[in-house]
């Protein structure tokens, strides 16, 4: 997502990019980051914590504001638990990933029967 | 403790798995920088994020450096949302999808006032593209050519 940050800020428009993963955005170097240490899958927050989210995203987004430098990172102080494991399970068991289907994976039959019916190239949002 | 650190943890599990090593991308030099130009309480924000969302009724992401673009309408009902992606725990997203697509949050930063008001449409990808080539050249130009559509003065870029 850095390398989209990047590109959208050189056509003029600022972005803010979150970050669960610090090494990596440094890497890639975004414009302006947002680190909140959490595992992956939870960039913007805890499920069904909406005053946390809301705060994650207020401190997020002020940077836009804020920062002054290119490159900066903003680290947002929210902690996923007092015992800190996950960190040390991540990426530790062997390689978790799911095959790399090249047909559409959906969450459900249901997704899937009604993107088929419905999904002609008429339909305005079925695809992009 | 510390954060993850993930580059150097893949780098390892690859060499285990006898996969080829990735090379991330590095780039040195000062990035891109375009000033906020009026505060956000009267800016209209976009929305992209890579976790895979899609609405119910859309075609899903595959799982091969798909790099096609799901719209969402900003007023799109969260319990249309739905989470796919071959490299991230989807329990919590599937919960929630404001975890990693935090529709819900941005717009009561709009009622509140914290923000001006929003794109009328999200645009969402399933990140885990391992060409950053397509990326650079195909998906980021995209992204930028419909926030500019959209009329935005800011955007926020939600990763995995």
């Amino acid at each position: 997502m850095g390398l989209v940050a990047r590109h959208v800020e050189a056509a003029g428009i600022p972005t803010l990019c979150m970050s669960s993963a610090l090494d990596i955005t440094r890497s890639v170097n975004p414009p302006r980051a947002a680190f909140l240490d959490f595992p992956l899958g939870h960039t913007t927050g805890k499920p069904n914590q909406p005053e946390l989210q809301r705060r994650i995203l207020v401190d997020a987004l002020s940077s836009l504001e804020t920062m002054t430098a290119p490159g900066s990172v903003r680290s947002i102080p929210y902690r996923w638990s007092d015992d800190e494991g996950w960190k040390e399970r991540a990426f530790a068991e062997g390689d978790n990933r799911l095959p790399r289907h090249d047909t559409p994976q959906y969450q459900d039959e249901a997704d899937r029967r009604r993107a088929e019916a419905g999904g002609a190239p008429a339909c305005p949002v079925c695809r992009s | 403790m510390a954060p993850v650190e993930y580059i150097s943890r893949i780098r390892d599990n690859y060499a285990r798995l006898g996969y080829k090593p990735y090379s991330w991308v590095r780039n040195a030099d000062i990035p891109p920088w375009a000033p906020l130009s009026k505060p956000l309480s009267e800016c209209r924000l976009g929305l992209a994020a890579s976790g895979g969302i899609y609405a119910a009724g859309q075609v899903a992401f595959h799982y091969k450096d798909d790099i096609s673009i799901r719209e969402i309408p900003a007023n799109v009902d969260t319990k249309d949302l739905r989470a796919t992606h071959f490299a991230y725990d989807l329990s919590d997203a599937r919960t929630d999808p404001n975890v990693v697509f935090p529709v819900d949050t941005l717009r009561r930063l709009v009622r509140e006032g914290f923000l001006g008001g929003l794109a009328g449409r999200f645009h969402t990808f399933m990140g885990g593209i391992y060409s950053a080539r397509r990326v650079t050249e195909a998906l980021a130009p995209a992204l930028a050519a419909r926030f500019r559509e959209d009329g935005v003065d800011a955007v926020l870029l939600v990763p995995v």
